[in-house]
């Protein structure tokens, strides 16, 4: 599948790679460019890959059903961020509900489990008008410290006093459009929802941004710029064999009210988490599935690793027992080396 | 200055005297992106033909580098190990990676010529 920019990338000369069906831009200019670009300015993503179901009608209490988080905390234009587990605890999908209005919301999923959420949320929310509105509409995110005067030069009344994962309805460059500030990036920044055909707004966003430096920013350094973040990747660091509690998601989890998995994340004993870490001997990068050792012993698996930008030294998490704690040394085998590494929090990267 | 050969691997060799001089090609480097380490061999240990003599981590992916032909490692380019990104940048000058003595000449034959490289590369790239 292609995204609505897909001319776009190929114009600027982007590096195409094939994601879960979708050709999308792996980089332009540089993964550690358009890294920093995002870190120190603003970057322009595509990420009209990632799933958007839009449900209409008496949603909420079952929305409820489906995730560990509690939707009674946003209002309405406000978005929340949680994990969808199975019977097991078990993640399904980690999603973001945007709440429109008490009668419409929009879960925005991982492109690589657009059909199975689709049917789990059918099966699961009955007496709604559940929409796959994925193409329909396109998806940019606009990240970085300059995010906000980009969209300020581009005339988006108020986008200053949006407040951190609320929703802003708006016309940018005369388009319809739902503007989030949220983001995968560890930076502040915004996502913007609009009508796929108005493809325009991609150029015209890198025009505005200009002065600050803007750059189309690919996958590659999506995945950079949320690993320095502490933020899980489906299909690496989470999946359904791993709970909430497992991953650095527990602030995810409101036992307070009724959700699928509930009962089995509480008599579930945390045995082993997800930690951050990195490789003191600097001179390899760990990958994902590569081994952890205690000495002989093998004590887990590494689930995201790369190199960090903005550390300058490979970094990654990886799924060891609980007693593995900060700071601990281990032993990474990469290739059938041994490389000293030590146990450290997922977050990388605060601003 | 000698001519160029190739390997599959998107190695490229470069005589001269009695020593070899191995790199990877910009196609290479191109599809690595931003190299950030290298780990090189040891002076003095011998490499069979296509042998991994060293690893170069990008931070989208590890790639193994092979030995184009059987010899032993005279020289290995020490500044990659602070500026890996020397590849990125000048992949058949400053961003060399090792110089072997060969032992068996020969195999330079069966590398690639520049135009068959070319060529494979131009394959690949659709």
């Amino acid at each position: 599948m292609r995204s609505p920019f897909f001319k776009n990338h190929l114009e600027l000369k982007a590096k195409m790679v094939d994601f879960h069906g979708w050709e999308m831009p792996l980089q332009y200019s540089g993964i550690i460019d358009e890294h920093k670009n995002v870190r120190e300015s603003v970057g322009l993503f595509d990420v009209s890959h990632m799933g958007r179901f839009k449900i209409k009608g008496e949603a909420e209490s079952q929305i409820q059903h489906l995730i560990t988080n509690d939707i009674s905390k946003i209002g309405d234009k406000q978005s929340i961020y949680s994990p969808m587990c199975n019977e097991n605890g078990g993640i399904i999908d980690d999603v973001i509900v945007n709440r429109i209005n008490s009668n419409e919301f929009v879960i925005v999923v991982n492109s690589s489990n657009i059909k199975k959420d689709l049917n789990w949320i059918t099966k699961n929310v009955k007496s709604c008008e559940i929409q796959n509105v994925t193409e329909d509409y396109a998806l940019l995110a606009l990240q970085g410290p300059k995010a906000e005067n980009v969209l300020k030069d581009a005339g988006v009344e108020q986008i200053e006093n949006l407040k951190t994962f609320h929703l802003l309805e708006a016309k940018l460059y005369d388009v319809d459009c739902i503007i989030s500030r949220t983001g995968y990036t560890g930076e502040d920044g915004f996502e913007l929802f609009f009508d796929s055909k108005q493809v325009q707004v991609w150029e015209k966003l890198l025009g505005t941004g200009t002065k600050y430096g803007i750059k189309p920013i690919g996958l590659g350094a999506r995945d950079t710029l949320r690993l320095e973040a502490g933020l899980m990747l489906y299909g690496n660091d989470i999946d359904e064999t791993i709970t909430p509690l497992e991953a650095p998601l527990k602030w995810t989890v409101k036992f307070e009210t009724e959700f699928i998995g509930k009962a089995a994340l509480e008599q579930k004993k945390v045995e082993r988490k997800i930690r951050g870490f990195e490789i003191i001997e600097a001179k390899r990068v760990a990958r994902k599935d590569n081994k952890i050792y205690d000495e002989e012993k093998e004590i887990g698996i590494v689930t995201s690793g790369s190199f960090s930008p903005t550390l300058g030294k490979p970094i990654g998490y990886c799924f060891v027992p609980i007693e593995y704690s900060l700071e601990r040394e281990i032993k990474i085998d990469i290739g059938g080396k041994f490389f000293d590494s030590k146990l450290t929090s997922t977050r990388f990267y605060k601003r | 200055m000698a001519e160029k050969k190739f390997t599959k691997e998107h190695e490229w060799i470069e005589k001269s005297d009695q020593i070899i001089i191995i790199g990877i090609t910009e196609f290479a480097q191109d599809q690595l992106g931003d190299i950030v380490s290298i780990e090189l061999p040891q002076v003095a240990s011998s490499f069979k033909q296509n042998d991994v003599m060293a690893i170069i981590d990008s931070v989208k992916a590890s790639s193994d580098i092979y030995c184009p032909i059987d010899g032993e490692i005279i020289e290995i380019n020490e500044k990659l190990l602070e500026h890996p990104e020397l590849i990125n940048q000048s992949p058949y000058n400053e961003g060399w990676i090792v110089k072997i003595k060969p032992n068996n000449t020969e195999q330079i034959d069966s590398l690639l010529s520049k135009e068959q490289y070319d060529e494979l590369v131009g394959q690949s790239k659709e």
